[in-house]
This record gives structure tokens, sequence and C-alpha cells, in this order.
């Protein structure tokens, strides 16, 4: 079962990525990967779909049916797709600002219609593709290229937004919790509805730079030292939890609209 | 009220038109936001479509619609959306890159007075230039634009086929006054010609979705059906994947700009009449061209050598410069600030006068307000 080859996947005359040394995105691309083959999907009947930015840039290296699409209209794009091809297996890769700022919106309705997509928020505090600017995730007082100061705003609790909004999955890990976050994406995978697992990823050339954190490695040293599995809570103050925070069964909108489909069959002028 | 969608002749509007013009070219999916005056395209359609197996979804907004409707076109189903002048702002992002990553969808703009939120109920035409440039940078793009309820019908039918057959989105232009208006469409019409997507013929690793070879437009896959590729709105090679470099960006743009620019005989329609004899010809499309005609009526009877062209393809702009060889003076009516005026100001390039006449207060411009114009 361990033995999954990965390269099977990928693009590799794409190779080598965008992606700076030390980023935590091909950690979660290495996740993704492991997640569909254990469910044992065949490429032709996965879709990845992501928007603009440099965790958006993963669809050009996986061998699934890809879309590159606008900066946050991601999910939209997905929603369109999906409806169209109900069986196919649909995965949404989006950074943090993607999903959040400008497809926050997007993001809130697709949890609320529950529409049949997994979607994979790589949270690494910060735009990242246009130089460091702070996003919605960017922790108070942070510092961003556009918060020389400090950052003003609170963050986004994701996983929160998410539930609340309907989503009937939400999980949330780290690129240093590699085999749990394995686990959570095909979980996610798994469920039918719209999931959302929330990865914390480092950016040490933007966000770790400007906040001192210190190089890659020291970064993903804190997402160990400062998280906490959700089964121990309770017992890190001020630590971020970990796990698989949402499970519920809530009906699916693509398998309602082939209901109401079906219930109308011969009723038509044809 | 129901529209009729298919045998004899109906009494519909041109809304409904749209919808049902939209079922007869093989619509498999819709999604819009709801915004007057386009509204009862969307009633029609959340009615018809889920009684055929189609997909209608009202989406959060319009840039969700457009967004859904190119991901439902990878998926293989013919998509549209309907919406007017705010909604249609919101597109153009997402327009430009059906444009650039040759996506076939359809776009239904109900234009209303603007700009801003301007005059919901009221007729303009003032969204000529953005359906041409509204999305940033140089794209290819088909606009048609009805003047009757029957034209609507066909037009929509046509839309879909030259998007499909170009591999583009199209824009159907229309005006309020079209759109609620009600008159007599013959349906099925004869021969009325469907095209389906082309699809690739050979296996999915020679399959090249942006292929620069001898065929303009190349066939587009569906997603799901073995043939994975990858789609981006960066410019990209002829696989589809990211790319800078100029010997592969420029094969492609000709190609892209070729695909439309080397079959206007198929894509631009055009109608002339009593042009031949005609000192002043009337240049007019949708509403306005109704107003124009029974002005050029009025005029020949009493005598006076008027005659009209209507583009039903307005961009790209039908090439009438040879009028400007026979007329003295073009007379461009519409219900804007000279949109068009300036795109045949530069064909006729100082051969003939070129006026305007224009208004932009919600009403329509007037048969009367035209012969005025001609007595200048
Ligand atoms: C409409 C639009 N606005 C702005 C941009 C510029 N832009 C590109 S990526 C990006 C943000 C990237 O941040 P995030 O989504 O968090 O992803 P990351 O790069 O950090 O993975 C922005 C603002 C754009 N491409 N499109």
């Amino acid at each position: 079962m361990d033995a999954i080859d990965e390269r099977k996947y990928l693009r590799l005359n794409r190779f080598p990525t965008i992606w700076c040394p030390g980023c935590g995105i091909g950690i979660v691309l290495g996740a993704i990967i492991r997640a569909v083959a254990r469910l044992g999907l065949d490429k032709d009947e996965v879709a990845m779909v992501s928007g603009i930015g440099c965790s958006s840039r993963m669809v050009g290296y996986v061998d699934f049916n890809t879309i590159h699409a606008t900066h946050g209209r991601a999910l939209a794009f997905a929603t369109g797709l999906k409806l169209a091809r109900p069986e196919m297996r649909v995965i949404v890769v989006m950074g943090d600002g993607d999903a959040l700022a400008i497809g926050g919106n997007h993001f809130i309705q697709a949890a609320r219609r529950n529409i049949d997509l997994t979607a994979i928020v790589i949270n690494n505090s910060i735009y990242g593709m246009t130089g460091g600017q702070y996003a919605p995730t960017t922790p108070r007082g942070a510092t961003a290229t556009t918060a020389p100061y400090g950052n003003l705003e609170p963050p986004f609790d994701i996983p929160a937004l998410a539930a609340s909004a309907g989503a009937p999955f939400v999980a949330r890990s780290t690129v240093y919790h590699a085999i749990e976050l394995d686990r959570f994406i095909e979980r996610g995978l798994r469920k039918k509805g719209f999931s959302v697992i929330e990865v914390l990823s480092d950016c040490p050339v933007f966000y770790g730079a400007l906040n001192e954190m210190g190089s890659a490695v020291d970064m993903l040293r804190w997402y160990r030292d400062n998280t906490i599995s959700v089964r121990e809570a309770g017992k890190g103050e001020g630590k971020l939890v970990r796990g698989v925070l949402v499970d519920r069964d809530l009906p699916e909108y693509t398998e309602g609209y082939q209901r109401l489909v079906e219930s109308l069959r011969g009723k038509g002028e044809g | 009220m129901k529209a009729r969608v298919s045998g004899g002749a109906a009494l519909m509007q041109g809304n409904e038109a749209v919808a049902a013009g939209a079922l007869a070219a093989g619509l498999g999916f819709f999604a819009n936001y709801p915004i007057t005056p386009a509204n009862e395209i969307s009633r029609v359609l959340s009615r018809e479509l889920p009684l055929r197996g189609g997909v209608f979804i009202q989406m959060e907004d319009e840039i969700a619609s457009i967004a859904a409707v190119i991901g439902a076109s990878l998926g293989g189903l013919k998509a549209a959306t309907a919406t007017s002048g705010p909604g249609f702002s919101l597109m153009q992002e997402n327009i430009g890159y059906a444009s650039a990553t040759e996506i076939p969808c359809v776009i239904v703009d109900v234009q209303r007075g603007g700009p801003s939120t301007g005059m919901p109920t009221r007729p303009s035409q003032g969204d000529v230039m953005q359906a041409r440039w509204g999305a940033h940078g140089d794209h290819p793009i088909i606009v048609l634009y009805p003047s009757s309820v029957s034209e609507t019908y066909e037009l929509t039918i046509r839309a879909f086929n030259l998007s499909e057959r170009y591999r583009t989105p199209v824009i159907l232009l229309m005006d309020e006054v079209v759109a609620h208006m009600r008159e007599r469409v013959m349906l099925p019409l004869p021969e009325v010609e469907v095209v389906p997507r082309s699809k690739p013929k050979v296996p999915p690793e020679m399959y090249f979705p942006y292929e620069d070879g001898d065929n303009d437009v190349p066939p587009l896959a569906s997603f799901g059906e073995g043939y994975r590729y990858n789609i981006t709105g960066l410019f990209h090679d002829r696989l589809g994947f990211p790319t800078l470099r100029p010997d592969e960006i420029n094969p492609w743009l000709k190609r892209l700009f070729g695909k439309i620019e080397t079959n206007l005989e198929d894509i631009v329609w055009c109608e002339q009449e009593l042009i031949e004899d005609a000192e002043v010809v009337l240049v007019a499309y949708g509403a306005t061209a109704r107003s124009a005609r029974h002005a050029m009526k009025l005029a020949r009877d009493r005598g006076e050598a008027v005659g009209m062209i209507k583009p039903l393809t307005l961009w790209p702009f039908p090439h009438i410069e040879s009028i400007a060889e026979r007329a003295r003076r073009i007379i461009v009516v519409e219900m804007n600030r000279g949109q068009i005026l300036g795109e045949v100001e530069r064909l006729v390039h100082g051969k003939a006068e070129v006026l305007g006449v224009n208004r932009m207060d919600g009403e329509m411009v007037t048969p009367l307000e035209i012969l005025h114009a001609l007595e200048i």
C-alpha cells in the first residue's frame, strides 16, 4: 500500500516547479497525489481547478484534467465543471488570498450550496505571488510588505468560516504534519459534499523573512510547536487546533439536482 | 405566461426568444445572477432546462456565473449566461479568459441605460464598445445584435454555432426594446443548422488543444474523456502550458485572431436595403434599425434616395466602406453617444459625410428625429 509512485500522477516534463526553495506547497502537492492514489482514482476522472497565485500553479504539474482559472474564481469554475461532469472528482487548490479575499464570496456560497468539491486552502498567511502583501489570513501585528507597521486586521478562522457557512467536512493541518495531512485530504476526497482542508504552509521568502521566523525548517518547527491536535485541545493555550473539525452528513447539491431532473422525467414538453 | 418553444407560430418576447433559441441550439448549462431587463431569460430556462436534463443554476454573482459557464463548457456542455450592464462589467475578466483559452460560450447582454446602475428598465445601446473591448488586452470576440424577436431567436442559435465553430465567446447584445417586445416567431425555423462541438479524433498523446497547424480552430476535448490537458489564462504553448517564448506566442496570436479574421464571410452578417441609388445611407442596429427603416420608407415616399445598412454582426464590424463611393452622406443612428459612429468614420475615411443621430436618455430614437437629420 505504501509503495505509491507519485511520479505516475505528475507531469514530470513541467518540472522544476516555480516554487521557491523551502516553500511548503510541494508538500501539499505530494499529499494530494497520495490521497488520489490511495482512493485508486483514474487520472481521467480527476480534475484539479485553481485560481491565481503560487499555490494555484500546482495544476500545471499534475497529470489530471486541469484548469488554472482566474484569481479567486476557482470554486465557481469548478461548480460549472462538476455540474457538467458529476462523475468527476474535482479538487480545488487555492491560496488563502485566492480563497478568502477575492474569492471569499464563492467560498462561503460553495460551502452553503454543499457541492461535491474538495477545496484545499494553502494558507501561507500572505499573498505570495505578488510579493508578501497582507492577506485576510495575516495575523494581527504581523509584518507584510504593505503592513510595514504591523497588520491592523485580525485573520479569518478558515475552518470556523467554512463550518458556519455549511460545509459538511472541515479539517486543518500543516505541512509539518505530513502524514496527518495525507489522511485528511484522503478523507476530504472520500466525503460526498463540499470538503475544506486548510493547510498551514510556510512561505520562508516573504512571510518568514518579514517576520524573522528563520529558515523553512524553523517555520516547520513553528507549526510543530504552535499547533495542537483536536484530541488534545484544551491542553495547549493559544495554540492553533489541527484535526477533522467537522464531519457531518448534509444533502449534496449535484445529487439533489439529479433527483430533481429524475422527478421531472416525462413531464417536459420535450 | 409561457413561451412556446417548439412547433408552429408563436407570439413571444425577445427574452423568451433567447431562451427558445438557446434550447434549440442545444443549450446544456445556464448560470446567471438576476438583473433587469434580462430576467425573463432565466425564468424560462429555470423551468425548461431541468425538464430536458440540462443544468440551471443561479450563482452568487455575475463573475461566478461566467466562471461556471466556462467550467461547464469544458465539461462538454453548450453553456450560456445572461445579464445587463452592471453584470456585464463584472464578467469582463472571464470573458477575456474564455477568448484567450478558446472556450465556447454565449453571453447575452440585454443593455440598460448606463453607466452605473443607470436606467434599469429603459433601453440603451451603451455597451457596444464594452462588448468589443470590455476585457483587458487585445482579444478576438464576436458580437451579434438582433432587431426583432424573430432575429433574436435566429441570432441566439447562430451565437452558439459561431462559438462552437470558432471556439470563442460570442456576445448576443440586445436592447430592452427588442427584449421586451412581443412578436410572431415561426418555430422551428426552416433548416436550422446546429453546430456540434468538434472533438479530437487523434489519440490523447497526439492531442494539442492549441495546435497551430493548418486547422485554425483545433478541436476541444471535454474533461473526463481521456484527454488530460491544461487550461490557463496565461499565454500558453500548443499544449496549454504557460510560456513566455515569443516563438510560441506569435504563432498562437496569429491563429487566435486569424481564425476570426480569415472567416469574416461566414461570421459577418449585414443587411442592406435600397442602397444601390442611395445618396444618404442610414446605419442602424437593434431597435434603432426599426426606426431607421421607418424613416427610410417615409423619405422614399417623399422621393428622397435613402437606403440603409443593418449589421446583425456588430463585431467584427462589417466592411461597409464601399457605400461611401456612392453615398454622399451616412447617418449612424444609435442609443449611445456614437459608439459605432466612430467605427463608420474610420472605415469611410472622409469619403462621405458621417453624422450621428443619438439619444441616451432612455427614449427610442424616433423616425421623425431621423427624418429631421435628413433635412440638414
Ligand atoms: C483580479 C486580480 N487581482 C489581482 C491579481 C494579482 N494577484 C496574483 S496572485 C495574488 C495573490 C496571491 O496570494 P494567495 O492567493 O494567498 O496565493 P499564494 O501566492 O500566496 O499562494 C494576487 C493579488 C490578479 N491576478 N487578478
